[in-house]
């Protein structure tokens, strides 16, 4: 198979319909709409369903309604958008329906502005909507793994009945990159007998729902979903590291700040700075295991987003007793995403200062938000 | 000996959580027999909203999922466009679907979706304990219009049969009571109609009971039943609104 260079946008599209998604709901928005502008030509061709619904809102629970049919269904979106879809993710994740949500991120609060921006972490991986629940959460940094995450959401959403959520940004959405047009290894999947289908053959009725009344009842329901959640974090891990092995410091980055970072780090190593990098490919799961490990020789680490600091807490809470925290933060509007230099030095500043590790406490050392 | 009267087969022989003399239990049961008329129990697909309808999985028995507050037609639509073979329905109260759900139901309409709803109106909110509804009458007390509907203050009570009578999707728009056995006759007829216009592949439709609340309402059964003929038909006329003959596809 050849390469062939595609938008981001348009590889998450492709992921999914080689993924088997035939059904897609969605509302317009920047920067993401050459996602539905694509399917709404290729999906009707498969006898697959486009639907351009009235709103976020109505689209998510489109997806609901198909995930709980048994299809694999997605909407995609960016960030104001993707704050309507949060009720139901919450209904989704409550009744465990499985979907794929996309947020192909812009800079916020409120409208805020269309350019790349991260601020969007934690309402991905801390929950978003209301209540105990967690969307798996997967974080690409090109527009082959845009392509491939994609893909592979549909089949974490399967295997643990949730809904999977993948994190890009405007950058990666409008890139345009070589595309390899290969999906991953296949995954064994469980059957969808819970799915609505109608009763067929008469069989008992199929009931999805989050609403638990009885006494205990919905306690019960919570232990189970934490029950999964903990079968996630032990399956679904996934990350990228550099050169962490000798490494003074560690620069710690996802999706877009990763890719800069990537330069960044070449360039001090070129400069003789030992500096290693993670990247967080699954935001939740989050990578902690790696981070502890590697804290027991590494003593220094550079949280770089495009942000005001949010995975920077995942980080701290996940290193060892004695690590040092540090972080640069672009909270992105157009024309501030940081440059390879900028972070280079920061690289710097950080390494030379290498206070004794007694004295260290963790976290709240060199902040800096441009 | 003839069997004239029996439990509808798509309803489960549960006891119901509905107040004594609440309209949801009748109107639920025109809706099974709808189901049995046309032996949809095995091809049916309930969509469940939230208000005091949101037990449907308990009483019928058929594939259920439960909808977000107001979203039932989204769900509807997910599901049908997946199942566009299997029959899809959702029984909506008045909040659900006039307030909080009503760009959900009125581009549903639109985009003439092949679904069934049934519209609870009963004038207020029933399950969170009687809060003031769209549907709510002018001069009407609940608990948060304790002095009265003021439409300066509130704004008028909504037709909602009337407004989706307009949209070209619509195959199907009605608005029936239950409070005496000659309008609970025409109910029945309506909801079999809209469920054989789903059949038929027409596109959306629509039936609207006006019902009781009789606990909200703080009213017996039967003064209920009186308010509904007397208050309520008055300003919600009863009525076919729209009819369509002939599917827009064929
Ligand atoms: C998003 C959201 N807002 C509010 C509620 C609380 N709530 C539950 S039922 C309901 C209204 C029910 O009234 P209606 O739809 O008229 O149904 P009825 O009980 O009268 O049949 C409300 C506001 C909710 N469950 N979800
Ligand atoms: S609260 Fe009102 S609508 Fe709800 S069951 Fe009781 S009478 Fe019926
Ligand atoms: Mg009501």
């Amino acid at each position: 198979m050849k390469r062939k260079l595609v938008k981001g946008n348009e590889a998450v599209a492709m992921g999914a319909m080689d993924a088997g998604c035939k059904y897609y709901f969605g509302y317009p928005i920047t920067p993401q709409n050459e996602i539905p502008e694509y399917l709404s030509q290729e999906l009707p061709k498969i006898g697959g369903v486009f639907l351009q619904a009235e709103s976020e809102i109505a689209a998510i629970n489109m997806v609901l309604g198909a995930g709980a049919s048994g299809v694999r269904a997605m909407t995609s979106s960016s960030s104001p958008g993707i704050s309507l879809k949060q009720e139901g993710i919450s209904y989704m994740a409550g009744s465990e329906v499985p979907g794929v949500i996309v947020n192909i991120s812009r800079s916020s609060p409120g409208l805020g502005g269309i350019s790349a921006s991260q601020g969007d972490y934690w309402q991905a991986v801390k929950g978003g909507g209301h209540g105990d629940y967690h969307v798996i959460v997967l974080a690409p940094d090109s527009v082959q793994e845009l392509y491939a995450l994609t893909a592979r959401a549909f089949d974490y959403a399967d295997i643990y009945r949730n809904p999977v959520m993948v994190l890009g940004d405007a950058v990666l959405g409008q890139m345009k990159e070589p595309l390899l047009r290969e999906l991953p290894p296949p995954m064994e999947l469980p059957p969808k007998d819970w799915a609505l289908t109608g009763r067929k053959g008469g069989r008992p009725q199929n009931v999805i729902k989050s609403l638990y009344l009885d006494d205990g009842e919905l306690e019960k329901h919570i232990w189970k979903l934490v029950e999964k959640y903990e079968r996630v974090k032990k399956e679904t891990v996934l990350y990228e590291t550099k050169e962490i092995e000798d490494a003074d410091l560690i620069l710690v980055a996802f999706g877009t700040a990763a890719r800069i970072c990537k330069t960044s780090q070449k360039m001090a190593r070129d400069l003789g700075l030992r500096v290693g990098l993670i990247r967080p490919i699954s935001l939740y799961p989050f990578p902690e295991e790696v981070l502890r490990s590697t804290s027991e020789t590494t003593k220094k680490y550079l949280v770089v987003e495009l942000n005001a600091g949010q995975m920077l807490e995942d980080v701290r809470l996940a290193v060892g007793p004695g690590a040092e925290v540090s972080f640069h933060g672009r909270p992105c509007g157009a024309g501030s995403l940081p440059k390879p230099n900028e972070i280079l030095e920061k690289i710097k500043s950080v390494y030379g200062s290498f206070p004794k590790p007694t004295d260290m406490e963790r976290g709240n050392s060199h902040e800096t938000r441009v | 000996m003839k069997l004239v009267f029996d439990h509808p087969k798509s309803l489960k022989d549960t006891p119901s959580h509905f107040c004594p003399g609440c309209h949801h239990g009748l109107i639920q049961r025109l809706v099974a027999e709808a189901i049995d008329h046309y032996e949809l129990q095995d091809t049916c697909i309930g969509v469940a909203s939230v208000g005091c309808s949101v037990f449907m999985y308990n009483y019928f028995d058929v594939d259920v999922v439960e909808a977000p507050h107001g979203r039932a037609p989204a769900v509807a639509t997910g599901v049908k466009r997946v199942h566009p073979d299997k029959i899809v329905f959702s029984i909506q109260g008045d909040g659900d679907l006039a307030a909080i759900g009503t760009a959900e139901i009125i581009h549903t309409a639109n985009r003439g979706e092949n679904i069934t709803i049934i519209f609870v109106n009963n004038t207020t909110y029933g399950m969170t304990g009687g809060q003031m509804a769209p549907t709510t009458l002018l001069g009407q007390v609940t608990t948060t219009s304790p002095y009265g509907r003021d439409f300066q203050q509130d704004g008028y009570p909504i037709r909602m049969a009337e407004m989706l009578a307009t949209l070209e999707g619509s195959a199907y728009v009605a608005r029936v009571a239950v409070d005496k056995p000659a309008n609970l006759m025409k109910a029945k007829k309506s909801i079999r109609e809209a469920f054989r216009m789903q059949k038929e592949g027409m596109g959306f439709s629509f039936v609207e009971v006006l019902s009781s609340c009789p606990t909200d309402w703080k009213m017996s059964p039967g003064d209920a039943c009186k308010r509904v003929e007397e208050e309520m038909i008055p300003y919600f006329p009863l009525g076919v609104y729209k009819e369509r003959e002939i599917a827009d596809h064929l």
